[in-house]
């Protein structure tokens, strides 16, 4: 009860913000509960399986891509754009684990990374009917929502706010059930899981899926709530950025990777207003965390006052 | 005179600053800007691919505020430009231009280059109904692709460029082009536009090399290039240019050349003198604006030069190892004095004024020569939010950049492929 409350709480002041913060701040609310979407689906495959994927920039630009071209070629509306877009990163996710659970460790690292980089290429070539590295912008058709348009700040913040709500309730769920307990078995001793009757291969496969599914989602999301789709989004760097929340939020606390999209969000902006070596400042951060609190800012409080905090 | 990062300024900007206002205070006889000042975000590539831009183009912006606050500032206000690094990043450069026009209180934003972060913030300036200002050459502008907020006042675009260079190729260098280009989204522009252009010169493209962005080698890519090519038409970009120029070196020796053409993008910031580059010797290069000062330069072009600090060569005036942008940053001067005209052509006082302002810039359409803009006139088409200029084809002699030919303004007009006055705001 405690817990369900303590992630409610969240949600509820989650939805107040966006009445009482000037729009800049609502704005960026809405930018970084997308992307926490974005990290909680890295979350479940990274700090709660014990995957760790280099590949998920595939999945969240599939996402893009699946609702951002469809609205462009074919003009579809946003709900199924979005709907689409979600369905490309879980389908992605599932075609790629198939091949890279075949390995595990650095080897998963190196195929799923692979994997990547050749969507990410794969967009630059097909680049008269992506859009390539210059992208395009998701047109006026493509945003509307029930007679609502996601380029408005109000319908904005509460897709945004919805899409959070979603992804924050299943993880719950999700962690909490047998399927969560099976995620960390596999995160914690592969061979004792198999051992319990456990097919490793396939609740991988599933969370890769699930994760898949997420990254589509909130790919999906920022696409039609920001108005723009381009090749940037599966760079590398969007691989390494989820990775980064989650573990400064805290890996495998399921939270934890709002709060570490919050904290990278607001530490890029603060520091890009302070000094010209923004980037220094985020890296230096980024190193103190990991020697002081290696198991991230919630991991670090479930270890000292929170033993049950999921 | 101010320039600040956001909210703090940096101890070199300080000292910048001072130091432009102390010149500001020698000049004689001039008049000093008063009230609130006019905030202009600029919208910076401090880092990321196009750092070695945004250096150049920081400074030029700096010394055209510097300029027009010794002048009498903009309607009587002040100029202050806000830089803030974009990291020449799409979704970086949405948010830097939510944080421009919210808590930055901008009137307006300029100064993009790179064509990524313009389709990736230009949505946005829509939404906050800001004017942003962009000098990036992008088709992007013209094609109707973005919205009525988002205006390129100072610099053409790539498809006027081609289109207004390839008579010259045809008739000097040859008809038979071999097309050498990144294979993205730059790259396919200039295959796709010279293409079209070449069969009315009765030229034609033979063959259509695309090189895939991760290459590093090029060897392998040269013998694809027919024996029958009398122009070999290269844009590569980054890094590898200088790669790519020693590798073409080798694989044609010291026989028989095609003539090269290339678009100056290739070794922006790159010293043409560099040890490497010496088979460009005799080949030809469009510049936007001519990196070396020319035997004809006038007095508008010499102030330009010495006020954004560059010698004759091209270089900084304090470190001749550091080769300016001069093809491209004049888009930001001009750019500052467009809004300039545009302010005061309104009567523009805060941003409830901002679609008005945006009516005024629509409404320009003579751009004429002069200190406001000394890369030459140019004509702004209010429909399509695009300026059509001159060009210039330079050849490489002696180490050096000496143009050989100037395009008209009408070589690059083409019809209008969008009209963002229809649009509403």
């Amino acid at each position: 009860m405690k817990v369900w409350g303590l992630h409610l709480a969240v949600l509820a002041a989650l939805a107040l913000l966006g009445l009482v913060l000037p729009q800049y701040h609502a704005t960026n609310l809405a930018r970084i509960m997308v992307l926490a979407v974005f990290a909680m689906g890295y979350n479940l495959a990274f700090g709660y399986a014990g995957l760790l994927s280099l590949g998920h920039a595939l999945f969240f630009a599939a996402g893009m891509y699946g609702a951002g071209l469809p609205a462009w070629h074919w003009g579809w509306g946003a709900a199924p754009a979005l709907l689409a877009g979600a369905m490309a990163g879980g389908l992605a996710a599932v075609i790629v684990g198939l091949l890279a659970l075949r390995t595990a460790g650095v080897s998963f690292m190196i195929v799923t990374l692979m994997f990547a980089k050749a969507f990410a290429l794969t967009i630059l070539y097909f680049n008269s009917w992506t859009g390539g590295d210059e992208g395009f912008v998701v047109p006026d058709t493509g945003r509307a929502l029930f007679g609502a348009t996601l380029a408005a700040d109000g319908p904005r913040y509460a897709l945004a706010w919805g899409l959070f709500t979603v992804a924050l309730g299943l993880s719950l769920l999700l962690v909490r059930s047998r399927f969560g307990r099976v995620m960390v078995a596999l995160r914690e001793n592969e061979e004792r899981a198999r051992m319990l009757g456990i097919n490793p291969y396939a609740a991988k496969l599933q969370v890769m899926g699930i994760s898949g599914l997420y990254s589509g989602a909130a790919g999906a999301a920022y696409a039609l709530l920001f108005g723009y789709v381009g090749g940037t989004f599966a760079d590398i760097q969007y691989s390494i950025l989820p990775m980064l929340y989650v573990l400064l939020g805290g890996a495998g606390t399921v939270l934890g990777a709002g709060l570490g999209a919050a904290l990278m969000f607001y530490l890029t902006d603060v520091a890009s207003s302070v000094t010209d070596a923004w980037l220094f400042v985020v890296g230096a951060a980024l190193v103190v965390l990991v020697l002081f609190a290696p198991k991230g800012i919630l991991g670090w409080v479930r270890a000292r006052w929170w033993r049950d905090l999921p | 005179m101010t320039t600040t990062s956001l909210f703090a300024p940096s101890r070199r900007r300080v000292l910048q600053g001072m130091g432009a206002g102390l010149a500001t205070a020698a000049l004689p006889g001039h008049v000093f800007a008063q009230g609130a000042p006019l905030k202009v975000g600029f919208q910076l590539h401090r880092t990321g691919i196009g750092a070695a831009y945004g250096r150049w183009y920081e400074r030029t912006a700096t010394a055209a505020a510097t300029a027009i606050n010794a002048a009498g500032g903009i309607a009587g206000r002040p100029v202050e430009l806000l830089f803030e690094d974009d990291a020449t990043d799409p979704k970086r450069g949405a948010e830097v231009v939510e944080k421009l026009a919210g808590p930055a209180a901008c009137d307006l934003i300029m100064g993009t280059l790179f064509s990524h972060v313009v389709m990736g913030s230009a949505p946005r300036a829509g939404e906050l109904k800001v004017p942003y200002l962009v000098c990036s050459e992008g088709y992007h502008v013209a094609s109707g692709a973005l919205n009525r907020w988002t205006l390129q006042p100072a610099i053409t675009d790539v498809r006027s460029q081609i289109q207004s260079m390839a008579p010259w190729v045809a008739a000097n260098l040859g008809k038979k082009v071999t097309l050498i280009y990144p294979d993205y989204a730059f790259g396919h522009d200039h295959r796709d536009f010279f293409t079209a252009a070449m069969p009315g010169q009765g030229g034609e493209v033979i063959a259509q090399i695309g090189i895939p962005p991760t290459e590093t080698s090029f060897t392998r890519y040269f013998p694809q290039i027919p024996a029958e090519t009398e122009v070999l038409y290269h844009v590569m970009v980054g890094p590898a240019v200088l790669t790519f120029v020693k590798e073409l070196g080798e694989f044609y020796g010291t026989g028989a050349r095609p003539q090269l053409f290339g678009f100056l993008d290739s070794l922006e910031a790159v010293d043409t003198a560099t040890p490497g580059l010496e088979f460009l010797e005799g080949s030809h290069f469009w510049e936007g604006h001519c990196r070396m000062k020319q035997a004809d330069a006038g007095e508008a072009e010499t102030a330009y030069r010495a006020a954004v600090g560059v010698d004759d060569m091209g270089a900084s005036v304090s470190d001749p190892a550091d080769i300016s942008t001069y093809s491209h940053m004049f888009s930001c001067w001009e750019t500052l004095y467009f809004i300039k005209q545009a302010v005061e052509a309104s009567g523009y006082a805060g941003v409830a004024d901002r679609e008005k302002l945006v009516e005024a810039m629509e409404a320009i359409s003579d751009l004429p020569a002069g200190p406001e803009r000394p890369q030459g006139g140019m004509v702004f088409n209010g429909k399509t939010h695009q300026a059509f200029g001159t060009q210039n084809i330079s050849q490489i002699q002696g180490g050096k950049l000496l143009r050989v030919h100037q395009t008209s303004l009408e070589d690059g007009m083409y019809a209008n492929d969008t009209d963002y006055t229809a649009m509403s705001f």
